[in-house]
């Protein structure tokens, strides 16, 4: 079952395997010269050029897979990619499967649905998730995930404005951003791309970056609670943010798809700091909440308030993406989410999010008893561990040669990840203890 | 209930109601209205009054968005038709506007979706992540059902949430640099999506064309099959065969001059086959069914229109591997590493309709449902041909495409809208030489059509 999955997961078998600080704009893929018939005079999108390996995941599955086939009695552990593990419960699934067969009834049949989503999801996910800060219905695109969404958005955005993430930080910022124009190049001395602004964020400064040496930028990407490091902001730390980015005209993309992984008084949405509404875009995602990451669910909402430079408000501009470049998420998937925000759903899916907590606390205590400085794990399903003076893809490879568990090198989430490594908390009990033994062995 | 408040329930897209035809200046105070001809276009102002002293942000729209005219089609015709039934409550009103399928999705298809769903929940069927081109069996099958002999192979498909957002993704890895060309009449994705990446110039309104687009002329006069010697080279070119609107569905022979023409311009075909199984006739289904095809085209299609999927969500995209852009990279590479960082799949209880679509009992069900709206579109044909117009299409596509010469198609829309009660699309929605056709879809209940056809016959007698 693990190694189909594994195998279901890769790229088209001709991706190349890469070490991630290799670049491959080599222009002809396969080398033999007679064995490539015409070429259109099409030229290739020079952005896609810029990007420097394949997409961070389906690199970590390809590593995965080149390990199982190495070691195929290994018993891999993989902590890597973020895929949710335990099964969705009963309520959620049946409101899918009766919705399914709703599909083939006369009373039951719909067609096309609103492209910004049921209207019914949507009312669901302002009452249970923004019901003290305002949020309104017709504010909540529904849609299939928060990685598409970030892409609209970077569509909806265009290429002519400057863009600041987190280091480290979800790829899908920067690859969107180089993707649509935004980046420019890439620099290999610091391994940045010369137009985005990286504010770091590390052990020293507590995970939240210093906004006082930040440079303006048009877009803040920030993501709380964040992954990689799994730190979750401060109402304080949220504050300053909002502030900034009034001050600098600028708009936030706050990215709160692990809100609910929140242990702590941290804000779950950006929405709770006042004057938000005039600055920020949040995007969220049911995949690690409700265990939908092959069902494809999430949202975007885009306050009323916020306007461009001329007054123009975002909302119009999002909803004409949403119209043209998307045609609104499965209805089953939305059948399902309005079933996760039910009384009984809810509670289900908190009773799985604490599992995965519970995982996560079993993997910091994990690598804290070797010595080692552990963050995140707390408001998140991530544990961020430092291996100071090392390189982040040496020690991934470490950890995958000695212990079969698969991770993520924090390099792939920006300069600012290197010397970490992410450890993911989703993973079913045994395994998680498993692995936690196998790490307790590492050194010894 | 207020009048907004109303349509935000009621019409499909609740925030279209927005704007029909956005001219913002950010100097001018309220939106000039522009009265386009005979036609009614309900604006509310760009800017309310309340954020004119409010906070914005230093950050400037999207000059690309600032391009495009007015609202999507499909959700004006659901402001139209919402705004119409505010006005008739008792109307009955029929929809032969957008092309939203009606009819049940057939049981041994939403039973396999139903046993996926509740797989969900227990330990063995669980499963997060797919892969983001697809599952490996539902590549499998679209490959095995639709290009058997074509030498298209399994990972050459890559599964969708559909063919409207493929455009744009397809859109995504051209880039802002490309030129393309669109039949004119065309799905207005295409031209949209251009305007939104950048590869359009403004639009104009004296030929009502945007700019750096080849308009590739579709009409009676040339068979709906553009002449090809007056085209100019562009990189892309979309091609849409049945066609929507003009429900066309081009020959073996145009196509395979198509496809020559694109050899010689060295340019890539984005060809949209969503319709292909309402062939009645003996055209070819896919692009690839053309000798060297896979070198110049990509085929995009879509479960919506064969298994009603339109709300389901699920599609598919062919990119070949002989595909190559001018520097010899295979434009599949760069299709997945758009899918595999601005996408992250189709619903796995979608797909899982899609394999139940594909088997024999599936295939056969879907006949069944598409044979049924092509009896829609026959009874649809047979009256506006009863009644002296000149119709297009219908043989080969669920759309009839009626000529109303001489005459505004959103006159002609308004008019059978107000004095019928039946909604249909109005042709320069697709484009200036839809300019004097309106296109009727063949989706509804049976009785719908029927009373559709009875009130066009009372209105044009």
């Amino acid at each position: 079952m693990q190694y189909s999955q594994l195998s279901t997961r890769i790229c088209i078998p001709y991706a190349v395997s890469l070490q991630p600080k290799t670049t491959w704009n080599r222009p002809k893929f396969n080398n033999e010269k007679s064995t490539v018939g015409h070429c259109t005079r099409v030229p290739r999108n020079a952005n896609m050029e810029k990007l420097q390996s394949g997409y961070l995941f389906p690199e970590i599955c390809m590593r995965e897979f080149e390990h199982s086939q190495k070691y195929p009695q290994a018993g891999l552990i993989r902590l890597g990619v973020g895929d949710t593990t335990e099964p969705i419960p009963d309520i959620i699934t049946s409101a899918m499967a009766e919705h399914a067969h709703a599909l083939s009834t006369v009373q039951g049949y719909r067609g096309y649905g609103a492209e910004q989503g049921d209207t019914a999801l949507r009312k669901a996910i302002a009452e249970t998730f923004y019901r003290d800060v305002g949020v309104k219905a017709n504010e909540v695109f529904v849609s299939d995930g928060a990685q598409c969404d970030i892409s609209r958005l970077q569509m909806l955005m265009g290429p002519n404005v400057s863009v600041a993430v987190q280091d480290p930080s979800f790829p899908g910022y920067i690859d969107s951003s180089v993707i649509v124009g935004q980046a420019g190049m890439f620099q290999d001395e610091n391994g940045k791309y010369e137009n985005i602004v990286y504010m770091k964020c590390g052990h020293e400064n507590n995970f939240f970056p210093d906004l006082s040496t930040t440079s303006r930028t048009d877009i803040i990407f920030f993501c709380s609670p964040n992954n990689p490091t799994g730190y979750a902001a401060s109402r304080q730390q949220l504050q300053q943010l909002v502030e900034f980015a009034k001050a600098n005209g600028s708009i936030i993309v706050y990215d709160s798809a692990y809100a609910t992984y929140i242990s702590d008084e941290s804000p779950k949405s950006i929405f709770e700091i006042p004057g938000a509404k005039e600055v920020a875009i949040e995007v969220s995602s049911f995949s690690k909440f409700a265990g939908f990451t092959g069902v494809r669910l999430g949202w975007t909402v885009v306050p009323e308030e916020l306007l461009y430079l001329n007054g123009f408000p975002v909302i119009k501009d999002y909803n004409r993406i949403v119209c043209t470049c998307f045609n609104g998420a499965s209805s089953v998937a939305q059948a399902g989410g309005l079933a996760c925000l039910s009384k009984d759903g809810y509670r289900a899916l908190s009773a799985v999010v604490d599992y995965y907590k519970g995982n996560a606390g079993i993997i910091a205590d994990a690598f804290a008893s070797l010595g080692l400085k552990v963050y995140g794990g707390k408001n998140a399903p991530y544990v961020w561990v430092h291996f100071p003076g090392m390189s982040s893809w040496d020690i991934f490879s470490e950890i995958l040669e000695k212990t079969h568990i698969v991770t993520v090198p924090g390099r792939g989430f920006g300069p600012g990840g290197e010397e970490y490594i992410r450890v993911s908390a989703f993973g079913q009990r045994e395994r998680i203890l498993e692995a936690s033994r196998r790490l307790k062995n590492l050194y010894k | 209930m207020s009048l907004l408040q109303h349509l935000s329930t009621t019409i499909s897209s609740s925030s279209s109601a927005f704007l029909v035809h956005s001219n913002f200046n950010s100097r001018t105070k309220n939106v000039s209205l522009q009265a386009k001809r005979n036609s009614i276009f309900k604006c509310v102002a760009a800017v309310p009054k309340e954020s004119q002293t409010a906070y914005k942000t230093n950050v400037s729209r999207n000059g690309n968005l600032a391009k495009l005219q007015a609202g999507y089609l499909f959700p004006e015709i659901a402001r139209r038709r919402a705004a119409h039934l505010l006005k008739y409550p008792d109307a009955q009103v029929i929809s032969l506007g957008i092309g939203d399928t009606t009819e049940p999705i057939p049981e041994v298809i939403t039973s396999a979706m139903r046993k996926r769903s509740q797989e969900l929940s227990t330990l063995e069927g669980y499963s997060g992540y797919g892969a983001e081109q697809g599952e490996k069996s539902l590549r499998a099958a679209i490959a095995s059902t639709f290009y058997t002999n074509l030498g298209i192979e399994d990972d050459d498909i890559f599964v969708s949430d559909g063919a409207k957002c493929d455009i744009s993704r397809l859109q995504v890895v051209f880039g802002a640099d490309v030129t393309m060309a669109v039949q004119d009449p065309s799905y207005p994705a295409y031209v949209d999506s251009s305007v939104i990446m950048g590869q359009t110039g403004q639009f104009r309104k004296d030929v009502l064309k945007f700019e750096s687009i080849e308009y590739m002329k579709c009409t009676p006069e040339n068979g709906f099959f553009p002449d090809l010697s007056g085209v100019c080279r562009t990189d892309i070119i979309f091609f849409c065969s049945p066609n929507n609107p003009t429900g066309a569905a081009a020959t073996r022979e145009q196509l395979t001059q198509l496809v020559k023409f694109a050899k010689d311009n060295g340019s890539i075909i984005v060809y949209d086959s969503a319709y292909a199984m309402y062939m009645s006739e003996d055209n070819p289904r896919s692009i690839f069914e053309i000798p060297g095809a896979k070198e110049v085209a990509i085929e995009t299609s879509s479960f919506s229109k064969y298994a009603g999927f339109t709300g389901v969500r699920l599609g598919w995209t062919v990119v070949p591997k002989e595909l190559l852009f001018s520097d010899g990279f295979p434009v599949a590479k760069d299709f997945s590493r758009i899918v595999c960082t601005c996408f992250n799949g189709a619903s796995n209880i979608a797909q899982a309709g899609g394999l139940a679509c594909l088997s024999p009992e599936g295939l056969k069900a879907m006949h069944e449902v598409i044979g049924f709206y092509k009896e829609n579109t026959d009874i649809i044909v047979e009256t506006f041909n009863s009644l002296g117009f000149n119709v297009y299409g219908g043989k080969n596509a669920p759309y009839v495409w009626v000529h109303f010469p001489g005459q505004s198609s959103w006159d002609v829309f308004s008019e059978i809208l107000e004095k019928t009660h039946v909604v249909t699309t109005p042709g320069s929605g697709f484009g200036p030489a839809g300019e004097g056709f309106v296109r009727v879809s063949a989706f509804g209940y049976r009785s719908n059509i029927l009373e559709a056809c009875k009130r066009f016959k009372q209105l044009y007698k």
